[in-house]
């Protein structure tokens, strides 16, 4: 990996960000003052337990958000609404539209933002529709694909808009344990072919390892910057491995320290 | 097994492995129906059945009564309804009926889609149509008719008016709540791909609204058939030709009873045509294709 401060400028820049939003009772703060930078080819993993507000950082990225203090700006510009610069892959499999067959849920976006259409658009969603191995279903409609088939469906579109950064809120936590490790696979098969961006949502630590170059820990209530760590020699194979169980260690130890901490006062007392 | 402790332990067995598993062993795996069970799966085939089986009823009570006054039998219905259609009244009337109906349907529509519109679109909007839905959705549309004779006279634009009125509601009120069913990740997906103002309702909150927008438009029929057939009967002929409940008034005055159960078995057949061929079509094209209705 080239040194950071050579290279070129980060595309995305998270700058003090704090995030608040309101339920009926109560005005929440998800993140306070989190900073960090996405560089061009990263996978970027923020992790972090339920409550560190991981995805709503992730919707702010997408736009989706507003931060109270602090920027958020994608390519030196300020990010103020949602686009198609920032293709984002749900948790929720209701993403892909009903009514509208594989192909046709992949050329969709592209035809909404004019950057391809007609033939050229087809042939791009068949180009990454292939990709992802669901060449025999493109005729069909989601509601008779699997749930893991209906995530490659918006990976692929996603990815054929060619987004700056491919967001994507914990793509996998809906799927079986097997699935799930394909699609990781699948995912970094992908990473290795495209080299596109992604920020990656999750709250498994092992996945973060698995998937991610560079893992963004944060700590809950409000969700700040516990750590950056670098992941980036990790994959599946190494799952067993005595390093890997040694970052998986440090991380989880990171997170669960001020249980921890509780308890051992607890257990004292 | 029960260790000392009083816990019970499942025993330890054996482990095994299977290499092959004969084929032969699981008998018949898949088997076609016969071809009776294969119509009787058929949804129309046993409609089909019902209607005769409830039409040779009606034979055999209609000749057992012999009083073609109060009750004729389904063969005399039949003949009075292909002669009337033919060389009668019966087709005119049919058309008259439904000439107002769908002018009366699609200006219904048409109001519905502002004021949904205009729901969706700002606070205001979305207060006004759920207190004027709340206010006039129980109101049966007929009870307007005395007004409605006020204001426009006897004629087409009272009936349009009432069918307005019983089709508007409806269909506003379903609409709404269909557009407010949109699940939040479609909503966000949409966006995602800049979609905006006009161009995201139609492409995103109409079709993912489109079961209850449909089931809106089922609704809103039905009320503006029985509305008009009814409104029909109350206030009889306009100008020269009269409609279908005007038909059935008409024969009842002359004690043409068979011609009577013609005109009901008409307005029937009508309502069962559009829910069983038309919508069904919609719905076969659209949500059931698409796995949003079973």
């Amino acid at each position: 990996m080239p040194d950071a401060s050579r290279s070129a400028p980060p595309i995305l820049k998270v700058d003090g960000v704090t995030l608040q939003y309101k339920t009926t009772e109560h005005l929440v703060t998800a993140t306070y003052r989190v900073s960090f930078e996405v560089h061009r080819g990263d996978r970027f993993v923020l992790l972090g337990p339920s409550g560190c507000g991981k995805s709503t950082l992730l919707k702010g990225v997408g736009g989706f958000m507003t931060p109270v203090e602090g920027t958020m700006s994608l390519n030196g510009r300020i990010i103020d609404r949602p686009g198609p610069d920032r293709m984002m892959v749900f948790q929720e499999f209701d993403q892909l539209l009903p009514w509208k067959t594989v192909l046709q849920n992949v050329m969709f976006p592209m035809e909404c933002a004019g950057k391809w259409r007609g033939a050229e658009a087809a042939e791009r969603a068949r180009h990454f529709i292939e990709k992802v191995n669901l060449t025999k279903f493109a005729e069909v409609y989601p509601h008779m694909l699997s749930g893991g088939m209906k995530q490659r469906v918006a990976i692929a579109r996603a990815m054929a808009m060619e987004p700056d950064i491919l967001l994507m809120d914990e793509p996998y936590a809906a799927l079986d344990a097997l699935t799930r490790r394909k699609m990781q696979e699948e995912l970094l098969e992908l990473w290795d072919d495209v080299r596109f961006t992604v920020l990656f949502v999750t709250h498994s630590i092992e996945e973060a390892i698995v998937v991610g170059s560079r893992i963004l820990v944060l700590s809950p209530h409000p969700g700040r910057v516990k750590a950056e760590l670098n992941c980036h020699q990790f994959g599946h194979t190494a799952q067993g491995g005595v390093e890997f169980q040694t970052l998986q260690r440090r991380i989880h130890d990171m997170l669960f320290a001020e249980r921890i901490e509780a308890e051992a006062a607890d257990a004292h007392d | 097994m029960i260790d000392t402790a009083g816990k019970i332990e499942p025993p330890v067995r054996a482990e095994f492995e299977l290499r092959d598993v004969a084929a032969a062993q699981f008998g018949e795996v898949e088997r076609p129906l016969s071809a009776f069970e294969r119509v009787w799966n058929q949804a129309w085939v046993r409609r089909a059945a019902i209607v005769a089986f409830l039409a040779l009823a009606w034979e055999i009570y209609g000749r057992t009564l012999d009083n073609p006054l109060m009750f004729p039998p389904f063969w005399d219905v039949a003949q009075a309804l292909w002669h009337d259609f033919v060389k009668g009244p019966l087709l005119s009337r049919m058309t008259t009926t439904l000439q107002v109906l769908i002018l009366g349907y699609s200006a219904g529509l048409a109001i519905a889609a502002v004021f949904t519109t205009l729901a969706v679109s700002t606070r205001f909007g979305n207060d006004l149509l759920s207190t004027l839905t709340a206010m006039f959705n129980p109101l049966p549309a007929i009870a307007l008719l005395p007004l409605a004779l006020l204001w426009f006279g006897l004629g087409i634009p009272s009936l349009v008016f009432v069918i307005i009125h019983s089709v508007l509601w409806a269909v506003a009120l379903n609409t709404h709540t269909g557009f407010k069913s949109v699940s939040e990740t479609l909503r966000m997906a949409g966006q995602n791909f800049g979609l905006r103002g006009v161009a995201y309702v139609r492409k995103i909150l109409i079709p993912a609204a489109f079961p209850s927008i449909l089931a809106g438009l089922k609704i809103g029929w039905a009320f503006a058939w029985r509305t008009l057939i009814a409104a029909e009967l109350v206030f009889g002929v306009s100008s020269r030709s009269g409609g279908l409940g005007w038909y059935i008034f008409e024969n009842r005055n002359l004690l043409e009873t068979a011609n009577v159960f013609a005109g009901l078995l008409t307005v029937i057949v009508i309502g069962l045509f559009v829910e069983g061929v038309i919508f069904r079509a919609i719905e076969a094209r659209t949500v059931r294709r698409w796995g949003m209705q079973r």
